[in-house]
């Protein structure tokens, strides 16, 4: 059951991963159709019959210059190329939406979308569903001004889909995350930059992601890892966050109440929430003022589970060669007063709920490839919770048994593999 | 009513008469062109804007319907000669290859007096291809003497009488085909949403009499297998308190304006939210259930459905909405279904707290 990623890594070794697959080429046409689509007041239609009527190698171009649409755009074809002039030259611009919820609705897949901006989206701004080789390249979702409430919760949005590349994208303004990747398999977001979303960057319920050379700064939460109950793909698992600048996520949480990112403390950078076999390494995660690292079960929100198959507990986390620093200084969020009465200010770096799977331990203790393992973080500080234990009514009867050393996190875990893309345009 | 042999009326266009055979199944398919005007399929005699059935098409009416914005709808089937559609318990029915429904769209200019009028906006066909079935809008000229195909949809302002004498109008949205596709389409089959055994168990006033629908397309020979209508599954008629309790009522409510997306293989499945009537599990079809993507489309509310509080529960926040990225269903409405609403509301305020 352990990591398939890992068990993968001594295979590997000897005759070659199973994930190894080297991308199919996937066979270009001689020279493919290119529809061009240029700014003016017929372009709903002319974009929406060119996507609606697109056969599959089409690249569909917006010429530069802001096209103002009234209505959603959709796409339903396979092995499109949607395209601009540049993000700071092509604008799809959505203010004037009065029809569906996305800006581009895409459901099919060897999908590619390169260089332009999507404004303004009255819902979320690209939103890709239940398709397999799906390329985002160079593609900005924001919405202007002020970060507010009634902006679109999701920047690039894929759900349910396989084989995701997401690089070089940036994502402004999301009322929930900028750039979401949910219930997908194989996934990696790279290079890319979210600023001043409530979630920068978030991975949820996937499987197999690497997250990797973004910069996540201004959000409410940076870069969080989460696996909710209660939808058809959970129990995510084999996420790498690595080589990251997490700084600064200090952002007032403005996400509409009632969906979980509302609930992400101010001054969240990194956070990992019930996803198990995560490896975090090598990120710079700096300045975040309630903590840098956050490591909790899905217990710790209070809310429901009606899902007997759901894990609830983080199992299998890897936290090694990052740079912390600066956090922990003004904590935010509903639990701030009691976290400061527990643990000081500036909060630690890495807090870590320890609220553990009962079943899994022996003897008491938790064996190391379910646990948490901390190496090698340069001065980092940490807290553990023991928040099963603990007493929120009595919170200074409690503070003893909060620990802080990292000794029983020293074991190592077995690196995971990188993810290998197969069939992305 | 005897069936009559409808391929030159129905499947070609009129102009083309019987000579050419109905299309190949397979490849062959992917050729082919739908007609541009309505008029072409001879799917009406007389005036077209009168809606009256050719020989071998049905009218045919749904227990409960999906809310359109308030637009009266008129429906017709139109079967190959020879072909019939196979019966069904609870899913749509199986229709033969060359099936055609059709779906018309249009005002009333009063809704509480029907003498005065009516414009008709749309006519959506589903027409069952050898490869799939194929979902095309034609958006009716200001004549009123013929319908165009619209692959983009559009816009049409209306105007009408509400039943309460309030004059209303609406930006009324022609949906595209993939915008059809939003609805139709399950795990990337396309198929119809509106005419299963249950929401077709019902009686119908025909042009000679009035006669269960079931019956009256066993009869006619366009349906087999169909057990006795005294046997065959029902669905309420929402509206109808003679014809279920307030929760199947709801229950069919829900299904047939929110099922077609919120099911495990519909668009919405990646909500987990299932609202088919089938589901028996309460957190999967809402008590309870926290939001996963909602964004504002959450009111600031924490649940899809709170037993017994309806003003705190997203479902009903949601149906209550005008704006887009909020509004639920987000396609095919833009006014809130007041009659609705009011049947939801009830419903979970009537809701045990524990279920």
């Amino acid at each position: 059951m352990l990591s398939h990623r890992r068990l993968c890594l001594l295979v590997a070794l000897l005759a070659g991963c199973a994930n190894n697959k080297t991308p199919s080429p996937v066979p270009e046409a001689p020279g493919p159709r290119v529809i061009v689509i240029r700014p003016g007041p017929n372009v709903q239609e002319e974009a929406q019959r060119a996507l609606i009527e697109a056969q599959p190698g089409d690249v569909i171009e917006f010429a530069e210059g802001t096209h103002e649409f009234t209505q959603g755009l959709s796409l339903a074809v396979e092995g499109v190329t949607v395209r601009g002039r540049g993000m700071d030259k092509t604008t799809l611009s959505f203010k004037n939406q009065a029809v569906g919820s996305a800006g581009l609705l895409v459901t099919r897949g060897r999908f590619r979308l390169e260089d332009l901006s999507v404004d303004d989206a009255k819902g979320d701004a690209v939103k890709i569903q239940d398709a397999e080789g799906i390329a985002l390249r160079r593609v900005r979702a924001q919405w202007a001004g002020e970060a507010r409430e009634t902006n679109g919760p999701y920047g690039l949005y894929p759900v349910q889909c396989q084989n995701v590349l997401i690089e070089g994208c940036q994502a402004f303004g999301a009322s929930d995350a900028g750039i979401y990747v949910g219930q997908s398999r194989n996934v990696i977001v790279r290079s890319c930059r979210a600023e001043r979303n409530v979630a920068g960057i978030e991975i949820e319920n996937c499987t197999d992601a690497d997250v990797y050379d973004n910069v996540a700064t201004d959000n409410t939460g940076g870069l969080l890892v989460f696996d909710l109950p209660g939808l058809p793909a959970k129990n995510g698992r084999r996420i790498r966050v690595f080589e990251n600048q997490v700084t600064e996520n200090n952002h007032a949480n403005f996400a509409p109440k009632g969906n979980l990112v509302a609930s992400v403390a101010p001054g969240t950078g990194l956070m990992l929430m019930a996803t198990d076999e995560v490896e975090i390494f090598r990120n710079t995660v700096r300045d975040n003022q309630t903590y840098n690292l956050a490591v909790i079960s899905f217990l710790l929100t209070g809310r429901p589970i009606q899902d007997k198959d759901y894990d609830p507990y983080p199992e299998g986390i890897s936290v090694h060669d990052n740079t912390f620093g600066g956090g922990g200084r003004n904590p935010g969020g509903q639990l701030a007063p009691l976290l400061v009465v527990m643990l000081g200010k500036p909060l630690p770096d890495i807090v870590y709920d320890g609220i553990v799977n009962p079943a899994r331990l022996v003897d008491g203790k938790l064996l190391p490839e379910y646990g948490l393992s901390i190496l090698r973080n340069g001065g980092a500080t940490f807290a553990n919770l023991h928040w099963d234990k603990l007493d929120v009514k009595k919170p200074f009867a409690s503070l003893g048994r909060i620990t802080r050393d990292l000794a029983p996190h020293a074991a190592p875990l077995e690196p995971l593999l990188p993810v290998r893309l197969a069939g992305v345009p | 009513m005897g069936r009559t042999v409808v391929c030159c009326l129905v499947l070609l266009p009129a102009a083309a008469g019987c000579a050419r055979p109905p299309a190949p199944p397979g490849p062959a398919d992917a050729g082919w062109q739908p007609p541009a005007r309505l008029s072409a399929y001879g799917l009406f005699r007389g005036a077209l804007a009168a809606q009256e059935p050719a020989a071998g098409v049905l009218p045919y009416d749904l227990n409960t319907p999906l809310f359109s914005d308030y637009a009266a709808k008129y429906r017709f089937v139109a079967l190959p000669p020879g072909a019939t559609a196979a019966y069904h318990d609870t899913e749509v029915l199986a229709f033969p290859v060359g099936t055609i429904l059709v779906k018309t769209f249009a005002y009333p200019h009063d809704r509480g007096d029907p003498t005065r009028g009516r414009r008709l906006i749309e006519t959506r066909l589903l027409i069952h291809r050898p490869d799939s079935w194929v979902g095309l809008p034609y958006v009716w000229n200001a004549e009123q003497t013929d319908a165009t195909l619209a692959v983009t949809g559009g816009t049409r302002e209306v105007h009408w009488r509400h039943e309460d004498g309030r004059e209303r109008s609406l930006q009324y949205l022609i949906p595209n085909v993939n915008q059809c596709k939003a609805c139709h389409e399950n795990r990337r089959v396309l198929r119809p949403l509106g005419p299963t055994a249950r929401n077709l168990n019902r009686s119908y006033v025909y042009a000679d009499d009035a006669d269960n629908q079931l019956h009256r397309w066993t009869m006619s020979g366009l349906l087999a297998g169909a057990p006795p209508q005294e046997q065959a599954p029902r669905l309420p008629v929402w509206n109808d308190p003679a014809t279920g309790s307030l929760d199947q009522r709801a229950r069919a409510w829900l299904e047939v304006n929110c099922a077609h997306c919120h099911n495990p293989d519909g668009p919405a499945r990646q909500s987990g939210l299932d609202l088919r009537p089938a589901q028996a599990d309460s957190a999967k079809w809402g008590v309870w259930k926290t939001p996963v993507a909602a964004g504002r489309g959450s009111g600031g509310r924490s649940y899809a459905i709170v037993p017994g509080q309806p003003d705190a529960s997203i479902l009903l926040y949601r149906l209550q909405a005008t704006e887009p990225g909020v509004l639920m269903p987000d396609l095919g409405r833009r006014l809130v279904d007041d009659e609705g609403v009011a049947l939801i509301r009830a419903w979970i305020a009537g809701l045990p707290a524990t279920p």
